[in-house]
């Protein structure tokens, strides 16, 4: 065998541009980058948000009507309506400061956010994943129903002792949501189908199943029952709670954060995750390389499955321990797409877009009951937040800030396969 | 080009054992088979079923036809065994089954099945038929501005989008001027305003076009559901009562037995959909317009060096494709229910995309799509009236199913324009 | 029409690609643009065809100046482009791509498709083609194809006539029938621009030569000019047209290939029935127009084609039917020929891409976890001894030089240990400078003992680096002769003449 591995003296490396003074850069990188953007994305959304608000408010309709006569009311109605708005936001995520007095009553409106978190940091993860690996996993819906569906059926209807059965209901429950992840990979890697309306697909026949399921005595429907609901979970299966009986918060806020952590070990740190990141940056050289490509996909969805599938299991044991139905999605999968988005599919930035949503979450139901703004507000500011982080350039537009370096746009040879191929 | 018939002895032998044979077709139909088997013999249901032909008041009537469903079954599985046996052959041979036998082999298997499904009671056909046009007319509008919009380079995930915002604005601006055309104008421009921010995101900012889409329709739904729960909710009288568009017997052609009352007894917006179909189809495969979509949607480097302008192409074909959709999703507010509901699409842009895929990119295949899914639909909404042993989720399951089988390549090649998804940058 | 360039300056960035650029072109004249790869021909071109806009200069068409907004706009002044990769859509017929952007049409914009498949013809009868006007382009050979392109450019009446490196994917035989195809043009008096980096090809056809260098004009040439003389106004100083290498001292065979076959998914033969042996410390050039087999040839020993029969031995391992990390794992190095899409992640650091083969154990892994301490030394080891210009280690490689990416990706191949090292076109798009390093570096490998395959089109590089020459033509090898072989013959060869035959 032989050693290439000669040593010769090479000329020390030399930078092929010299370095921008080291202020401006840093300057350039705060006002220009990405933390900024999702800033201020957020404040033009809830901008956006305030625009709907004041539109459909009706004192603000009554005072505009004499506009001309007395501007200023219509100016206070505006800052009421939207003042109000955001303030029972506040008090329904953060911190309820008319319970001020109480502080268990204050502080509950937090925990409730990050029980609403819960469920879309799990389910985020597992898009922001696939992201990675450059699938795009619209499929949330479906793999949370079956993971439910799976959690709930051995929750519901298998007794066993504490501790192992909430251990195997989760197991299940992971498992579930990991085949119904892993059919999307198995499907890309061997048939080449296009995950995003496999995903897609397989969200209505999910849901179609559950719903049959549901309904059919013997399998989820509860005995003697004529809804299509499942029979309660059983006690020793039920999350238990983690920061008194007073709060919802449960022990699937303690599992989000290890699966953070998890997620964040499996990209950053593994030898796993580095084939992930190569898959999803170039397939093609990483075919070359040796890896696996068509393996890479199943594995990556099988764990993003498990991902999404841990909010199934979390809705199934932790919030719908009455009985588990086929709405129990709640738009969670298509939420987790934009805490992705949001969180740059870093393990990390989803955590907090998690949280971020959540608390919009929570904080909508007040702002109903207190203001009678309908909830559905809250997917309106989602989006814009979404669309405006896709877009940084349309942000910097907005707020006239500097465009950082110009991208270098990583060439790829464009048509020259094409034409070679094509002989 | 190296060709397997003109290459030397040696290459010649191994085209001989390498050529490729593919047996998806025979496999999908041994499934069948099987599955018919089962169902119509194994699960037999000795029970005539009887299939009306004619509505009452039509002005000619036809005999009902009854079937005994135990021997239907019978006959039918045997005719499909016997083609899966030659579709074998064919396949031995490397040859490919014609498109006709296929065709036989589906109506074959579908009559056997509605005369197992419905044994012992009475399927009205005509309803059937005529429902299911009904059910397919905002699909097709929707698969239309699929088709279109990927034709010239974006992905279109948001005709859900489109077509919920479409049945929002037809029914509030119908309801407002009390004309259900200027509702119907309304929703055309509602999907065209979805469509622009589709086309300036993705065109102009670069973003992921799926990305889009699916935010999109995550936007529409949130803005028309709150805008339903404010204004509509508190006064529904004038933003939420719209007149419904006429449903129009076409003199003559109404009379024409089965296919009368089935095409010519519809609503206008059935009649619109005709004349889309047909336009679209010309204008894409025998105008100017559609060779210049063509080829940006396929080589967009290749358009923008003949002077065609690529993005401006994208831009305003998006929107076109947008307001297709827009006038399509006038049917839910307009036609079918009159009213607007929260999220009363239901996913059926979804359904609309499957149809596009289904379709291989061709409005003719992609409409065909969209009434197969729309049979499916209705077919199960009256198997559920006659008491049917199929659940109705499965029935609803299909076209999903179909789909991921459709792009799994189970069924014939899809091949979408080679540039569609694709951004075009240039220096 | 006369065609004239002044001052034209186009900057990407910091990046100055063409700087004040003069150019004359009269009509009837073939003039040459000669520069090596990343000059700033194709920008020029680019900016004369209004793909991209000048920041400085002004085009001018019979005196007169022009302002073009969009490739549109040259066409109706009567310039008309053969672009290195081809402009036609696959999946169109030959006529519709003929019209398109320029279309016949009846009332309501309804295509008159007669129209177009008449003017197809007419231009065919003129220059002797056969080309069916309904055929699709994707049926087509490249040549025809290229024909195609030319019938587009004349069916819009064009006065200027730009190619743009036409020769890359032609055999030596279709090259010469593209050079009467210019040599008619130029009679009817259309002004020819014919950019090339292929000297020969220069002083056969060319009226009057410009060389670009670094996006500047440094000077003009006579047809007449030895190769040397031009090869050293290209670079800029004098070139070795040679390596320097020793003479080859083989020794035991390594690889053995034995009737090796490759099909597509399609079942149409890619490489058929290919065998040759290969011995420790030689090279073997595989020789070959573009697309005829040698892509699939190395891929198909690095496991990255399914449909192989056949049998390729490395020092008693078989390697067909192994995992491509089987493959790597037996100790072969890859160079892939196209650096950006198979050999390196763009998005990744200098650090990852060094890394990219090897995730599977130590030193980079232990217990499936990273070790990027370890990383970290290896790379900037690795990053001196290869000459990679960079800010550090941790420089995303999609910011590199072409260059200095190729380095990356033989620092990393190189660094393992190799039973068999294949290079395919290791050289392609890189300056001088880079050309002579990846040179030194093969020879250095051959020269520890190393088996090497490198697969070349450019005859230049094979001549310069082979001990022995394989030509392929349609999949097959053609022949195995010595690496002195006349250039002449590897071109008839090139063009599917046995070596016997050429003799004869």
């Amino acid at each position: 065998m032989t050693s290439t591995d000669q040593t010769t003296a090479g000329a020390a490396a030399a930078p092929e541009t010299p370095a921008p003074p080291r202020q401006n850069q840093i300057l350039k990188e705060i006002f220009g980058g990405s933390a900024m953007i999702s800033f201020l994305a957020i404040i033009l959304a809830l901008i956006f948000g305030g625009l709907l608000i004041v539109l459909t408010d009706p004192v603000v309709q009554q005072t505009s009507a004499y506009f001309f006569s007395r501007p200023g009311d219509t100016f206070v109605a505006i800052a009421e309506a939207v003042g109000g708005a955001y303030a029972a936001l506040f008090r329904g995520s953060v911190f309820n400061y008319l319970r001020a007095d109480e502080f268990g009553a204050a502080i509950r409106p937090l925990t409730e956010s990050l029980t609403n978190a819960t469920p879309l940091i799990a389910a985020g993860l597992g898009v922001a994943l696939a992201f990675r690996v450059g699938l795009f996993n619209i499929g949330g819906r479906g793999q949370i129903l079956i993971a439910a569906a799976a959690a709930g059926y051995v929750g519901a209807y298998v007794p066993m002792p504490p501790v192992i059965h909430l251990i195997v209901a989760l197991v299940v429950g992971l498992i579930g949501g990991a085949l119904w992840g892993g059919l999307v990979g198995l499907l890309k890697a061997r048939t080449g189908a296009h995950e995003v309306i496999v995903t897609i697909m397989l969200n209505y026949i999910a849901f179609y199943l559950i719903s049959f399921l549901l309904r059919t005595p013997g399998a989820l429907q509860a005995p003697g029952q004529s809804n299509p609901r499942s029979g309660p979970m059983l006690e020793t299966a039920v999350f238990p709670k983690i920061a008194g009986e007073e709060y919802n918060l449960n022990i699937g806020f303690i599992l989000v954060i290890v699966a953070t952590i998890y997620v964040w070990y499996l990209l950053n740190r593994s030898a796993m995750g580095f084939q992930f990141r190569a898959v999803g940056e170039n397939p093609h050289a990483a075919r070359v390389a040796g890896i696996n490509v068509e393996r890479t996909y199943i594995t990556v969805m099988v764990i993003a499955g498990a991902l999404v599938g841990l909010a199934g299991v979390q809705q199934a044991l932790g919030n719908f321990t009455g009985g588990i139905a086929a709405g129990l999605d709640a738009g969670i999968g298509f939420d987790a797409i934009t805490v992705a988005l949001l969180g740059r599919s870093k393990p990390i930035g989803v955590f907090f877009a998690g949280i971020l949503f959540g608390a919009l979450k929570a904080g909508a139901v007040t702002m109903q009951a207190a203001e009678g703004i309908p909830v559905d507000i809250v997917l309106v500011v989602q989006s814009f937040i979404v669309l405006f982080i896709a877009a940084p350039p349309l942000v910097r537009a907005l707020f006239r800030l500097p465009t950082p370096d110009p991208l270098f746009h990583w060439r790829k040879p464009q048509l020259a396969r094409k034409a070679e191929v094509t002989k | 080009m190296i060709d397997v018939r003109t290459a030397p002895a040696p290459g010649a032998q191994v085209a001989g054992s390498l050529a490729v044979r593919s047996w998806k077709a025979p496999i999908a139909f041994t499934v069948f088979v099987v599955a018919a088997a089962i169902l119509f013999i194994g699960l037999a249901r000795d029970a005539p079923t009887t299939f009306r032909l004619s509505n009452p008041n039509d002005a000619i009537q036809l005999p009902e036809l009854v079937l005994p469903a135990f021997a239907t079954g019978i006959i039918a599985t045997a005719i499909m065994a016997t083609i899966t046996v030659y579709a074998f052959l064919r396949a031995r041979e490397a040859r490919r089954i014609p498109l006709w036998v296929t065709t036989v082999f589906a109506i074959v298997f579908l009559v056997a099945f509605l005369t197992w499904a419905a044994a012992g009671s009475t399927l009205p056909m005509i309803g059937l038929l005529a429902g299911s046009l009904t059910v397919a007319t905002p699909l097709i509008f929707g698969s239309l501005g699929g088709v279109i919009s990927e034709r010239v380079g974006v992905v279109n995930i948001a005709i859900e989008g489109q077509l919920l915002s479409g049945a929002f604005v037809a029914a509030l601006v119908a309801s407002i001027t009390g004309n259900p055309f200027a509702g119907l104008a309304g929703a055309v421009l509602a999907g065209a305003l979805v469509s622009t921010i589709l086309a300036s995101f993705s065109i102009k900012y670069l973003v992921d076009q799926i990305i889009v889409g699916v935010v999109l329709n995550v936007l529409v739904i949130g803005l028309t559901s709150f805008l339903f729960s404010t204004l509509m909710t508190a006064d529904s009288a004038t933003f939420n009562s719209p007149a419904r568009l006429p449903r129009i017997s076409i003199p003559l052609l109404a009379d024409i037995p089965i296919l009368g009352p089935i095409l010519f007894q519809q609503s206008i917006i059935v009649y619109l959909m005709y004349i889309a179909v047909a336009a679209v189809w010309f204008a894409l495969f025998k105008t100017r317009w559609g060779l210049r979509i063509r080829a940006v949607g396929e080589h967009p480097t290749a358009a923008d060096t003949v002077g065609i302008k690529v993005r401006a192409t994208r831009f305003w074909n998006v929107l076109l494709a947008g307001a297709i959709v827009g006038g399509g999703g006038a049917f839910f507010s307009l036609a079918a229910v009159g009213s607007f509901q929260k999220e009363m699409t239901n996913g059926a842009g979804y359904i609309a995309l499957a149809a596009v895929i289904f379709g291989r990119w061709d409005p003719i295949r992609a409409t065909l799509a969209a009434l197969l899914f729309g049979f499916a639909t209705n077919l199960q909404s009256t198997l559920s009236i006659v008491g049917s042993p199929v659940p109705s989720e499965f029935m609803l399951m299909l076209p999903y199913v179909v789909t991921i089988f459709a792009v799994a390549g189970l069924v014939g090649a899809s091949r979408p324009p080679a540039a569609t998804g694709k951004p075009y940058i240039t220096s | 029409m006369k065609l004239e360039l002044r001052g034209i300056t186009k900057r990407f960035g910091a990046l100055t690609a063409n700087d004040h650029i003069d150019l004359v072109v009269q009509p009837g004249e073939i003039h040459c643009l000669l520069g090596e790869n990343g000059a700033g021909k194709s920008t020029l071109m680019n900016v004369l065809y209004g793909l991209y806009r000048a920041d400085e200069g002004e085009i001018l068409l019979d005196d007169q100046v022009q302002k073009f907004e969009g490739p549109g706009d040259a066409m109706n002044a009567g310039i008309g482009m053969v672009h290195q990769h081809f402009m036609l859509i696959p999946v169109f017929t030959v006529a519709e791509n003929v019209m398109l952007g320029n279309e016949n049409t009846k009332a309501g914009g309804v295509l008159d498709l007669e129209a177009a498949r008449t003017k197809v013809r007419e231009i065919s009868a003129r220059f002797g083609f056969d080309i069916d006007p309904d055929a699709k382009i994707e049926d087509l050979p490249v040549g025809v194809q290229q024909r195609v392109e030319i019938i587009k450019a004349l069916s819009r009446d064009a006065k200027v006539l730009v190619f743009d490196e036409p020769t890359a994917v032609l055999t030596p035989q279709e090259t010469d029938e593209l050079m009467d195809i210019m040599r008619q043009l130029k009679d009817e008096g259309t002004a020819i621009v014919f950019i090339t980096h292929k000297l020969r090809e220069v002083r056969e056809v060319a009226d009057r030569i410009t060389v670009i260098r670094l996006g500047k004009v440094v000077g003009e040439a006579e047809p007449s000019a030895t190769n040397a003389e031009l090869a050293s106004l290209m670079v800029g100083r004098a070139v070795s047209l040679t390596v320097d290498k020793a003479d080859a001292a083989p020794g035991d065979d390594a690889l053995v290939v034995s009737e090796l076959t490759v099909t597509d998914h399609v079942g149409q033969v890619l490489v058929d029935n290919v065998s040759f042996t290969l011995k420790r410390g030689e090279i073997l050039c595989v020789a070959g127009v573009q697309g005829n087999g040698q892509t699939e040839l190395t891929e198909a020993i690095m496991g990255l084609q399914h449909r192989v029969l056949g049998s390729i031995v490395l020092d008693g391992t078989e390697l067909v039917g192994q995992s491509t990390r089987g493959v790597l794992d037996s100790g072969v190095g890859f160079v892939p020929e196209d650096r950006t899409e198979d050999g390196l992640v763009g998005e990744f650091t200098i650090a990852e891409n060094l890394m990219l083969d090897r995730y599977t154990s130590e030193p980079f892994v232990k217990a499936g976890t990273l070790q990027l301490d370890a990383l970290a030394r290896f790379a900037a080891e690795k990053v001196t001894e290869f000459d990679v210009r960079a800010q550090g280690i941790a420089t995303k490689v999609g910011r590199l030089s072409g260059g200095n990416q190729q380095k990356v990706v033989l620092a990393r191949e190189l660094s393992r240990e190799l039973r068999l090292f294949i290079a395919a076109q290791p050289t392609r798009g890189l300056d001088v400078g880079s050309i002579e390093f990846v040179h030194k570096r093969i020879v250095a490998t051959r020269d520890a003992g190393v088996p090497v395959i490198v697969v070349s089109t450019e005859l230049d590089e094979v001549t310069a680096l082979a001990d022995r020459i394989a030509v392929m033509y349609r999949g097959r090898i053609i022949g195995i002769v010595p690496g002195d072989t006349p250039r002449d013959v590897l071109g008839l060869m090139m063009a599917g003449e046995t070596p016997s035959e050429v003799a004869a």
